[in-house]
């Protein structure tokens, strides 16, 4: 194979740097004893990350993002396990159509669905109820979950369910002890990724939050529109903090460049 | 339970979501997109206009927006293309552990919420952010940067660059370095072997990566709601001021819905001369 030219070196160095420039400005930021966004000069301080555990909003917001978070991806598991199954391992009517259907909301701009959802949420009068919010999250992180199960039972030996199955087990012990544990890769990495698509989402989160349920990003949304100051870098730096956390369990579980890039 | 009704009950729970939280609202608000609406009383429900569809065409304000949010995202289209293309193409050709190591890098911010990315160009690109720190220690005047459409394009490339990169990246991997090793001994230039090997079969990838970003670029909300300020608008924020704002939901609707038509129109007609240009090609 042949190699970069020195050219070709240098916009890989560009490239990076420009990749990484916001996140890093917005962690080393997070840490400045300073009372406007500067970069620390003299020393090092924590006293903007103590200013927002001492923010009754930012607070409540994460624990509603953390909540939230959770709940979704672990109903969209739910819902998208069986749907997964019926997809890859029936020729039904309809198959095509529901397979794309449950991929739509990565198309569909999440704009769309905010103010959809917001019409829905009006009529029934359920704005301001959390557990809309969870279905509605649960809605848009499916996709998601969705085509990894989906990966998973394509990429699957079937002979060993037959195996048991000729042994005399049941259709349901050998999904219990056979078929989920050898998916288990594949629901667990798509329940991350969910996970962290639903604490990291936004634009639908703005149009279907009430001021009771306002998410993490929503809240850091509404607050640097108002007010700039380094708590925002301190909040940004924490949710940095919490993605790379997912990051290395997704890598441990699932393996990061399988989920950023597919393959195999 | 007959056989064929087992995958309707294995999916119904999806299925019933689906239905209930996206077929039925964007039902709703096609409906809602032709009410009349009276900034008195609010919206009327048994009332059927299309003058909010109407006013997207001719009043300057909204169809200039449509126009500025198309040209903002063909741009960063375009910038993806060169910049990502580039960029997995120097990547597929590193060793590793680097290899590996820089593509985490470029994908990987892809999982940090928008609004950080956002708010960190702000930080960047503003009066006294380090853009224009560097740009004085060279001795060049001030730029205004921050709330200008060159600043949304900026974020915005960088928020959109690993659906670039993503694609490219998987049609490199499918190419057989036989066939350049090949046409390098026939006594092909580096630069040749680029045009008339690599080039041709990553173009797929080019072409799904762009539509992927003019897509989520002409929708995007947080970018543009916090690097362009009050003054310059894109389609998804002023939505947003119509729904909350001003509280004119059927007209907020009825561009929502036009951004969806559009996107969906531009993505099904460009797949479709590629197809047609792919055929040919074949034969």
């Amino acid at each position: 194979m042949s190699r970069n030219g020195p050219i070709a070196l240098c916009i890989n160095a560009v490239v990076i740097a420009f990749m990484l420039a916001p996140l890093v400005v917005v962690c080393v930021v997070a840490f400045t004893p300073e009372n406007t966004l500067t970069l620390p000069t003299t020393r090092l301080s924590l006293r903007w990350f103590r200013a927002v555990f001492a923010h009754p909003d930012f607070v409540q917001s994460f624990w509603n993002s953390l909540l939230l978070a959770l709940a979704a991806a672990t109903l969209s598991t739910l819902v998208a396990v069986p749907a997964g199954l019926a997809i890859t391992r029936y020729r039904f009517r309809g198959r095509g159509f529901l397979n794309a259907l449950f991929l739509s909301p990565l198309i569909i701009p999440h704009l769309v669905l905010g103010v959809a959802l917001l019409r829905l949420f009006s009529i029934v009068g359920a704005t301001g109820s959390f557990g809309f919010l969870i279905l509605a999250h649960a809605l848009i992180v499916t996709p998601y979950t969705m085509r990894l199960i989906i990966a998973a039972m394509v990429g699957f030996d079937r002979s060993t369910e037959h195996a048991a199955l000729s042994l005399g087990a049941t259709q349901a012990t050998v999904f219990r002890r056979i078929t989920l544990p050898m998916i288990l890769p594949g629901i667990t990495g798509g329940w991350m990724l969910a996970f962290i698509n639903s604490f990291d989402e936004v634009t639908m989160s703005i149009f279907v939050t009430a001021p009771s349920t306002v998410t993490l990003p929503v809240r850091m949304y509404m607050y640097a529109t108002e007010s700039i100051d380094p708590m925002m870098a301190a909040v940004s730096a924490l949710m940095v903090a919490v993605t790379v956390c997912v990051m290395v369990a997704l890598d441990r579980i699932y393996g990061l460049d399988r989920i950023l890039v597919g393959g195999k | 339970m007959n056989s064929k009704s087992v995958p309707w009950w294995l999916t119904g729970p999806a299925l019933l979501l689906f239905v209930l939280l996206l077929l039925v609202p964007l039902a709703l608000t096609a409906v809602l997109s032709f009410n009349v609406f009276d900034s008195q009383t609010g919206v009327k429900a048994g009332e059927f206009t299309v003058k909010h569809y109407a006013s997207l065409l001719t009043e300057p304000y909204y169809y200039g927006i449509f126009w500025r949010t198309f040209w903002v995202s063909a741009l960063v289209a375009v910038i993806c293309v060169v910049v990502g293309t580039a960029e997995a193409y120097v990547l597929s050709r590193m060793g590793n552990p680097w290899r590996s190591i820089l593509l985490l890098v470029v994908l990987a911010p892809l999982l940090v919420s928008v609004v950080v990315r956002a708010f960190g160009w702000s930080m960047l690109l503003g009066p006294e952010g380090l853009v224009n720190d560097v740009l004085s220690m060279m001795g060049v005047a001030p730029v205004k940067l921050l709330y200008t459409p060159t600043a949304i394009v900026i974020a915005l490339v960088h928020v959109m660059l690993p659906f670039m990169v993503i694609p490219v990246w998987t049609s490199l991997q499918k190419l057989d370095p036989d066939v350049q090793n090949a046409a390098l001994s026939l006594q092909a230039s580096q630069f040749s072997v680029l045009r008339r090997v690599v080039l041709p079969q990553v173009l797929p990838g080019i072409l799904s990566g762009s539509l992927i970003v003019f897509g989520l670029s002409a929708s995007s909300f947080a970018v543009p709601a916090l690097l362009g300020g009050r003054r310059l608008k894109m389609v998804a924020t002023v939505v947003y001021d119509q729904y909350l704002d001003e509280l004119n939901w059927p007209l907020g609707a009825a561009i929502a819905l036009t951004l969806l038509v559009v996107n969906l129109l531009v993505m099904l007609s460009y797949n479709r001369l590629i197809e047609g240009r792919y055929n040919k090609s074949l034969g």
